[in-house]
């Protein structure tokens, strides 16, 4: 989605975050609907968390932000414009942190960050090296610069990944599951690490998670999703006293510990 | 394999259309240059000598036998060059180079990793198969060359040694100049090049279209080498019957 021609520090593209309008999206793989009818908005520079059970969409949903999947209706518009049109690319910066990490298992921790900036030559090589320490540093892994992401743990590869995305300089970042397999401390750095980019840059954040702790602690609002559908839409404190049974079962899922 | 055809030639289409970011690659085409030739050159030597021996030991004792001893060396020459060689090497290369091709690419579909290029503008066509394919075309003609000279060595060798034809080196070599010639060798050249042309093109696809964990990887690597065999021998046909065979 981002182009080689809206380089980072270029500034051609438009500064902070961008808007998001996701309109009656539809989806189904082989008969099954896995989107139907989705609808939202993102502002510029919000935090929106679109929570749900696993099975239930989350996923396709972003892989069609970012355009690796075509929807079978609807449409999404980035600041006002459809994201099929050829210009969009150029213009806008996108983002999307990989639920796995997606490194490129081939290269160093190094070479992953930079590999945007080097592939494209937006950059000499010693300025993409400066640039890779600043990110990684960001991220607070300034000594793994030379490591090969099999040396690393999945918080480390989630918050490389990060790094991966920044160089981009992004208007618009898509986080896929970021809490998923970590520890509550590797959870907490990486929620911080959104919060701390959303201040830092204002970039547009969209979470997809089933992390309840995450989604309250760094939502600006809140989407539940369930079975393709979005149940409800609302800031955290709305969204916990929306009625819906189905919402409250998965917000209040708990272990039933005789006693 | 053949439902796949329609797709495999698409790609190769793509690559064409990529040909003229090779010498931004190029780095990458060294690497993968290097480990293809790294990789087989010991084992090209080894099994274009014992073909060699062989072909001059399943010929040359009838030929001899019926007077025909100055023909040994042409015909060893010529079923290296024109056959054997091209056709051996290109088999040998898909089963070693083409199904870590399909590996590779097929580990980096399942694990996500060519969706993260996509998301960076970066196009997996000219990162991950472009160089692999150029690599494997240039590495295989000149693998086939070696083994031409080495398996007309492992002929003249086996001539030279064995009691039922004692044909001596220098015999050999020039009973093969009568009928050898440079075009013959270059026929030979050509087909592999069509052949590793074959195997990157079939093995990347194979790649591409990986889906499922690691059984997946598993199925893709043997596809693309037994999809790159049958592709082999049937080109090798049809090179031959149309293309140099007038």
């Amino acid at each position: 989605m981002n182009s080689p021609t809206n380089s980072p520090n270029t500034q051609n593209g438009e500064a902070g975050g961008v808007s998001l309008v996701v309109r009656d999206l539809h989806k189904s793989f082989g008969g099954q609907k896995v989107l139907d009818g989705i609808n939202f908005e993102v502002q510029p520079g919000e935090i929106f968390v679109i929570m749900g059970p696993s099975g239930s969409g989350k996923s396709v949903l972003l892989k069609h932000l970012i355009g690796l999947e075509k929807p079978d209706a609807g449409e999404i518009l980035i600041n006002g414009q459809s994201i099929n049109t050829p210009e969009i690319a150029a213009k806008y910066r996108m983002a999307l942190v990989f639920q796995s990490g997606a490194l490129l298992n081939s290269l160093s921790v190094g070479d992953n960050v930079g590999l945007y900036l080097a592939e494209h030559r937006l950059k000499p090589a010693s300025e993409i090296q400066q640039i890779v320490t600043e990110k990684l540093t960001d991220v607070g892994l300034k000594d793994a610069l030379d490591k090969m992401p099999s040396e690393l743990s999945g918080g480390m590869k989630k918050r490389v990944a990060i790094a991966r995305a920044l160089v981009i300089e992004p208007q618009l970042i898509l986080y896929d599951e970021p809490t998923s397999e970590l520890d509550p401390l590797s959870s907490v750095v990486i929620g911080n690490e959104i919060l701390n980019l959303k201040h830092r840059i204002h970039v547009t954040s969209l979470v997809v998670s089933h992390d309840r702790d995450l989604a309250f602690g760094v939502a600006d609002r809140i989407a539940v999703i369930a079975e393709g559908k979005i149940l409800t839409i609302g800031t955290p404190e709305e969204v916990k006293n929306f009625k819906d049974p189905l919402v409250q079962n998965f917000l209040h899922a708990d272990f039933k510990r005789e006693v | 394999m053949f439902e796949n055809i329609g797709d495999i030639v698409l790609l190769f289409w793509r690559i064409l259309l990529a040909l003229p970011q090779t010498w931004r690659q190029r780095q990458k085409v060294y690497e993968q240059f290097f480990e293809i030739g790294n990789a087989s050159l010991l084992m090209v030597c080894m099994l274009s000598f014992f073909i060699g021996g062989v072909i001059a030991l399943n010929f040359g004792p009838p030929l001899v036998e019926r007077s025909f001893t100055n023909a040994v060396g042409g015909v060893v020459g010529l079923a290296i060059a024109l056959e054997l060689a091209p056709v051996m090497m290109a088999i040998l290369i898909a089963g070693r180079i083409g199904s870590a091709m399909a590996a590779e690419i097929g580990s980096m579909r399942v694990y996500q990793e060519i969706d993260a290029l996509r998301t960076m503008n970066i196009n997996p066509i000219n990162y991950l198969v472009l160089p692999r394919v150029v690599a494997i075309s240039v590495a295989l003609p000149l693998l086939v060359v070696f083994s031409i000279l080495v398996g007309w060595f492992g002929g003249a060798m086996v001539a030279d040694m064995n009691n039922h034809m004692e044909i001596p080196f220098k015999a050999f070599f020039s009973d093969m100049r009568d009928i050898v010639t440079m075009k013959d060798v270059a026929k030979g050249i050509f087909k592999s090049f069509c052949f590793a042309v074959i195997v990157g093109v079939v093995s990347c696809h194979q790649g591409l279209t990986t889906i499922g964990g690691p059984r997946g990887i598993g199925r893709s690597v043997t596809k693309a080498v037994v999809n790159s065999i049958v592709l082999i021998v049937i080109f090798d046909y049809i090179i031959t019957r149309f293309l140099l065979n007038e």
